[in-house]
């Protein structure tokens, strides 16, 4: 009965009328930004983040209204998935698949709806799953020492680096230079300046939030230079929206089905919604086989990655909230956002601030149905402001990264280090080098190499203390195998390509 | 192939000057003599190792662009460093008009529609960003001296600025 008494707690604070606006904003504005092709969710968190911040907000209020923008985005990049085959960001993709599809059969609006319930479904679950888990884990956390909080992190950066890429090199390169970057600034535990180059500006290190903005929306930038904004307009008609309660209730084992699959791929720590969507999307389509029509624009084929996305995003809440350890990109912004409030995720969060994860999880029910009923009576609104012409949208996009950056620091060195990572982020994404790596090197460098020190001072510097425990052991194992699994199985996780007209 | 190999070598020297720096990281008695090299010298080489892996076996090259593009995309970082730096001195609404104009325009070359984006953004943004959000450190305008515009130009030139 815990839980409902810490749920009490949690409705408590995410009831009072302002922080419901806040998650009514929230939302609307996740839709759009998840709807919008070049905005996903990762750079639509990193952009509000500086302006969040400048608001004002109290810790509960930011995490409310970030939190609705980080599962509206996971619900507005099926919008453009299905109307103009480009995944709003990169868990949709699976969507496309058989959503284009169904939209080309003039059945538009139902595709929209069906996928709208199935991420309802999806992300209903996770955040029960969530709070049954969370605290639970959060036990388990407090056996975890600097030697097991060592490998933790490897295996984060081991797991997101199998499957972001087809190079386990480039991934191993991207984290590389993420940390290396952490490294830059006075060392905390000698006071002494390094790897600055003798520059000041250098000496507060750089900021993780110049680096995101930077490699996630400055560089969308570039792309879009390069490709004059093409490929962006409505390709099918929508028509009237009703609701096809048949497929609803046909799809209905395929939704909870691809939300457990989903919710577990969240959890492994670096893994994500990508991984969330693709399992979900696999399994439905050989569990129905070759006469399933999969590809062809079946309901099975959109609730399974929407149902699998959404169950994801709320699954990467846990090793976030629990351990420090973002699942995903946008995760590792998320935390971001905690570290930015003061917040350190870990499991004293869960008795020494409740308000905030249980607010938190509270915010996230809440968000759960303002998103169902938005997006289904709604949908023609967001699907209005999809037809913004990229020549706006991007420049606006830019200004506002700008703004945002200088309204933190005011500094211009922080405004031209933002442009340099934009150009970083181009011509990396351009080789298949993974940028979520960097940016969560940079965010977690600095308890890495805490967590390695502490222990070599406890341990008087014997590497073996590293693999002291059967937790760290556990966690070393699970490493390398994230890591070198992905070799093998390089064949069978292959992504499908786009359907193409 | 040539790209990855080009990218490999440019992280190995990296990470070999990066090396480098980390032996000399000055250290005192409160941190001790060795930890705080420990993780950046495993940092760079766990990076001159991917690096190597790249040279020696790269990945087949990604579509470039063609040459206007890259002209474009010059022009938009050059566009980009010179609004960062006169952000300051020149205050948000004529630096922004311009910025957003031009990046406009090179996304979808017309010049009308571009214009307008330009000065549609510049107002709009400064509007929601002052009024609606209430961002303390935007300035609407500024008339700079010569010698201020100087020092913020002069930035971006190599071992002249500061």
């Amino acid at each position: 009965m815990d839980i409902l008494a810490n749920l009490a707690l949690g409705f408590g604070v995410a009831l009072s009328p302002f922080t419901l606006f806040l998650a009514i904003c929230g939302c609307f504005l996740g839709t759009i930004i998840g709807a919008l092709p070049g905005l996903g969710p990762s750079n639509g968190v990193a952009i509000l983040i500086p302006i969040t911040f400048t608001l004002g907000l109290d810790a509960t209020s930011a995490l409310v209204l970030m939190t609705s923008v980080y599962y509206g985005a996971m619900y507005g990049g099926r919008i453009s998935s299905i109307l103009l085959n480009i995944p709003g960001d990169e868990p949709a993709l699976m969507t496309t698949l058989d959503g284009y599809p169904m939209a080309k059969q003039g059945r538009a609006g139902d595709a929209l709806v069906l996928s709208g319930v199935a991420s309802f479904v999806g992300a209903l679950l996770a955040t029960i799953g969530l709070m049954l888990l969370a605290p639970t884990l959060a036990r388990v956390a407090f056996l975890f020492g600097p030697a097991e909080y060592f490998a933790l992190y490897l295996l984060a950066f081991c797991t997101l680096g199998g499957m972001a890429s087809n190079n386990q090199a480039k991934s191993a390169l991207a984290a590389c230079i993420g940390l290396g970057i952490a490294m830059i600034g006075v060392d905390s535990s000698s006071g002494l300046p390094r790897l600055t180059g003798g520059n000041l500006h250098l000496y507060d290190g750089v900021d993780f939030l110049v680096a995101i903005v930077g490699l996630f929306a400055i560089a969308e930038v570039f792309f879009f230079i390069e490709s004059h904004g093409k490929g962006s307009s409505i390709g099918v008609k929508l028509e009237k929206v009703t609701i096809p309660w048949k497929d609803i209730m046909a799809t209905k084992w395929t939704m909870l089905r691809s939300s457990a699959v989903g919710f577990v791929a969240g959890i492994l720590p670096g893994a994500g919604a990508s991984l969330g969507s693709f399992l979900a999307y696999m399994t439905e389509k050989s569990l129905a086989g070759e006469k399933g029509g999969f590809g062809t624009g079946v309901p099975k084929g959109i609730a399974a990655p929407e149902a699998g996305n959404n169950a994801a995003a709320g699954g990467a809440l846990v090793p976030m909230l629990t351990l420090g350890v973002p699942g995903s990109g946008t995760t590792a912004v998320l935390l971001a956002l905690l570290m930015t409030l003061n917040i350190t995720p870990g499991p004293t969060l869960f008795t020494e601030r409740p308000e905030v994860v249980w607010g938190l999880i509270a915010s996230l029910l809440i968000a759960n149905v303002v998103l169902l009923l938005m997006n289904v009576p709604m949908v023609k609104i967001f699907v209005r402001i999809l037809s913004v012409p990229a020549w706006v949208l991007l420049p606006g996009v830019t200004m506002i990264s700008f703004v945002g950056i200088f309204s933190l620091s005011g500094s211009y060195f922080d405004l031209l280090l933002m442009v340099g990572f934009g150009l970083m982020g181009y011509f990396l994404r351009k080789m298949d080098v993974p940028t979520v790596p960097i940016i969560l090197g940079i965010l977690l460098g600095g308890n890495m190499e805490d967590a390695l020190r502490r222990a070599m001072v406890l341990s008087d510097g014997d590497v073996m203390y590293l693999f002291s425990t059967p937790i760290a052991t556990g966690l070393w194992i699970a490493a390398i195998a994230g890591f070198i699994a992905p070799m093998f199985l390089r064949n069978l996780l292959r992504k499908p390509q786009r359907v193409t007209d | 192939m040539a790209s990855d190999r080009i990218l490999g070598l440019i992280t190995l020297i990296t990470a070999v000057a990066y090396l480098a720096a980390a032996t000399q990281i000055e250290t005192n008695f409160f941190s001790g003599e060795f930890l705080p090299k420990l993780f950046p010298l495993m940092i760079g080489t766990v990076a001159a190792i991917c690096s190597l892996i790249l040279v020696f076996k790269p990945d087949p090259d990604p579509e470039w662009p063609a040459r206007g593009s890259w002209i474009a995309m010059g022009v938009a970082v050059l566009v980009l460093a010179l609004y960062a730096v006169l952000l300051t001195p020149l205050g948000f609404i004529v630096p922004t008009i311009f910025a957003a104009g031009i990046l406009s325009y090179q996304i979808s070359p017309r010049p009308g529609p571009a214009v307008l984006s330009g000065i549609g953004l510049s107002l709009g943004l400064f509007v929601l960003f002052k009024y609606a959000l209430g961002l303390g450190n935007i300035v609407a305008w500024r008339t700079p001296t010569a010698a201020k515009l100087w020092d913020a130009i002069s930035i971006l030139i190599p071992f002249v600025g500061h």
